[in-house]
């Protein structure tokens, strides 16, 4: 086939894309491998290889088994899902401030974990040597925060089904959900005695650190087929990037891929606050620094994020634990201290996809 | 060709659209005529499936398109919304491409790139292919969306006020290119405010008030009583070459 001018141009402005693709991938991987060494126990590239190998000595094989591996994949799974749920968010409600918590999710999954916290006894808490508050019988806590999320959907669900799935009655919802759920734990933080208090309060704090391998497997099992399922209707959600109309007009069922798309973020953003707890700013900012450097057009915007949100929470969660080291940071802080300067710094620089061409 | 047979339709209980029964044959160009409230943006609607009639039945080539996928539909019936803002814009090249959704499974192919690439040539839109559509004037977005709609490769055309917020200059170009996909056997159908233009440009009307059809035929239907008790205003009608034009009095 004869290339045509257009197609010459057209073939470029994609392949600039996917080599954005690859140098986020890189970006990870080069991220991943120093979260492996850095932090209160120092691991060498070296150590790492032989324990890869089966050579390593029993300590830096419990370190990098069972905190560093576990830790890395939780950075790279949780910044996808919120990521691309983000994206997606933002997509089908038509509204640069979607996020995965739009649809108050993470007020309900605090609201869950309080809940455990005060009912089941979950937060007989007590203060290690390193001054952490740790949360016995995390497992009720995560079902709970799970299942309330669950619910906060639910109603979403409920509304659309009666209402209709348009963006407003969705975006309404979620805000009354969010004020309805942070009403509830604020009164249970009321009654709550001390030792419940710092429990609730210690479980919104986004922390990587949480989860081990089961927590892991559970995770993919969810995280996976809705990364799949957004990454196969990239262009359905392009279709419904140019209006409701024209996208039933291009074979595009809006008001099914809306309420699907909501429940499968709902889900993957459930399974990432639930384990580890809230964290901000990847599912707002990053979809919005992705679209600044290479457009919005979902086959690229999709895996894009995914990349990139694992890389920004991998990085943050290098910075978590090597800012105040030995102390390790909850990286929920992180994430907001680092995403808003660098977003700001990419709005006021002008960068846009414009300028990649 | 697609058939009309008398369909009603109402929002919540308000009757829009009363027993409206017409057939639009292959390659005509018809303009759907009306004051405003009439019922033309529902009928468009309804003919593009976005709504459902409550009763009677639409037929594309003696199929009911209640008994059609949406896609199924998408790949015979293309429509070209009113202009939009965009919030998330794309590519003039992608938002061409996008098409080609009612053919893509996994992803499109060279074939639907080449479809493309040729439909952007035709209709001098090279220059702007990798624009984000937000960034081009008036009457060159409307020109994609078009692009889009023949990326469809479908055999009707259906437009809500293709004109709408055009200066003169882009609603003859606009028009003008309507007319020439007619001659290559697309059926258009489009709403329209603008009478004199539609008399210019069109060869077919329906012209319907209150949810009923009022008029339909070609230029012969046009008498100042019609135009009067249709849109409650005095009108004068001058013919001139074959040509009419309807001035307010």
């Amino acid at each position: 086939m004869i290339e045509t001018e257009v197609l010459k141009k057209y073939n470029n402005y994609t392949r600039k894309r996917k080599s954005y693709l690859w140098i986020v991938l890189i970006l990870m991987l080069v991220f991943a491998v120093l979260g492996i060494s850095v932090g209160p126990s120092k691991v060498s590239m070296g150590d790492f290889l032989s324990v890869i190998s089966g050579y390593g000595d029993e300590t830096k094989n419990q370190i990098i088994f069972n905190l560093r591996l576990p830790r890395i994949l939780a950075a790279i799974l949780s910044g996808a899902a919120l990521s691309v749920s983000g994206v997606v968010m933002q997509s089908i409600l038509r509204n640069p401030l979607g996020s995965p918590f739009t649809l108050g999710l993470s007020n309900a999954a605090a609201f869950g974990a309080a809940l455990a916290v005060i009912l089941f006894g979950a937060g007989s808490t007590f203060s290690s040597n390193t001054d952490a508050v740790i949360i016995s019988n995390p497992y009720i806590t995560t079902i709970s925060a799970f299942f309330w999320s669950l619910v906060a959907s639910l109603l979403i669900i409920i509304v659309a089904r009666k209402k209709g799935a348009t963006p407003e009655n969705m975006i309404l919802t979620g805000i009354i959900a969010s004020t309805l759920f942070t009403a509830l734990t604020t009164g249970l933080q009321y009654i709550a005695d001390d030792i419940q208090l710092s429990a609730i309060v210690f479980w919104t704090f986004g922390d990587l650190s949480k989860g081990g391998w089961k927590e892991l497997l559970i995770q993919s099992l969810i995280i996976l087929p809705v990364l799949l399922y957004f990454y196969y209707n990239r262009w359905n959600y392009n279709a419904i990037d140019s209006g409701d109309e024209a996208a039933h007009s291009l074979g595009t069922n809006t008001p099914a891929l809306r309420l699907s798309g909501m429940i499968a973020a709902s889900l993957a953003t459930a399974a990432v606050v639930s384990f580890y707890g809230i964290i901000a700013f990847v599912g707002l900012v990053v979809p919005h620094i992705v679209r600044r450097i290479i457009g919005s057009n979902e086959r690229f915007l999709i895996p894009g994020a995914a990349l990139s949100g694992s890389a920004f929470l991998l990085g943050c969660d290098i910075l978590a634990r090597t800012v105040i080291s030995p102390m390790v940071l909850p990286v929920g802080i992180i994430t907001s201290l680092v995403g808003a300067p660098l977003f700001i710094f990419l709005l006021m620089r002008g960068i846009g996809s414009s300028q990649w061409k | 060709m697609i058939e009309i047979n008398d369909i009603y339709f109402s929002y919540n209980h308000s009757p829009v659209i009363k027993g409206i029964t017409h057939r639009f044959e292959k390659g005509s160009f018809s303009a759907i005529l009306g004051p405003n409230g009439s019922g033309k943006t529902t009928l468009i609607r309804l003919l593009n499936h976005i709504l459902k009639p409550l009763s009677g039945d639409i037929l594309l080539n003696g199929i009911s398109l209640n008994k059609m996928t949406i896609r199924e539909i998408a790949r015979e019936i293309a429509y070209v919304p009113q202009f939009q803002y965009n919030v998330f814009p794309s590519t003039v090249f992608d938002t061409v491409l996008l098409g080609r959704n009612p053919y893509i499974r996994w992803s499109p192919g060279s074939g639907d790139r080449k479809i493309t690439s040729d439909i952007l040539e035709k209709l001098h839109l090279s220059e702007v292919a990798l624009k984000d559509i937000n960034q081009l004037s008036g009457g060159q977005r409307q020109r994609v969306f078009i692009a889009r709609a023949l990326a469809q490769q479908p055999s009707i055309i259906i437009l809500d006020e293709p004109t709408a917020n055009l200066d003169i200059r882009y609603q003859n170009e606009v028009l003008e290119l309507l007319g020439k996909l007619r001659q290559a056997g697309i059926t258009i159908i489009m709403a329209i405010h603008d009478l004199n233009q539609a008399l210019r440009y069109c060869p077919e009307f329906l012209i319907i008030d209150d949810g009923r059809i009022v008029a339909e035929g070609g230029l012969e239907v046009f008498d100042e009583q019609l135009i009067e008790s249709v849109y409650k205003i005095k009108v004068k009608i001058f013919r001139e070459s074959g040509q009419i034009y309807i001035l307010p009095r």
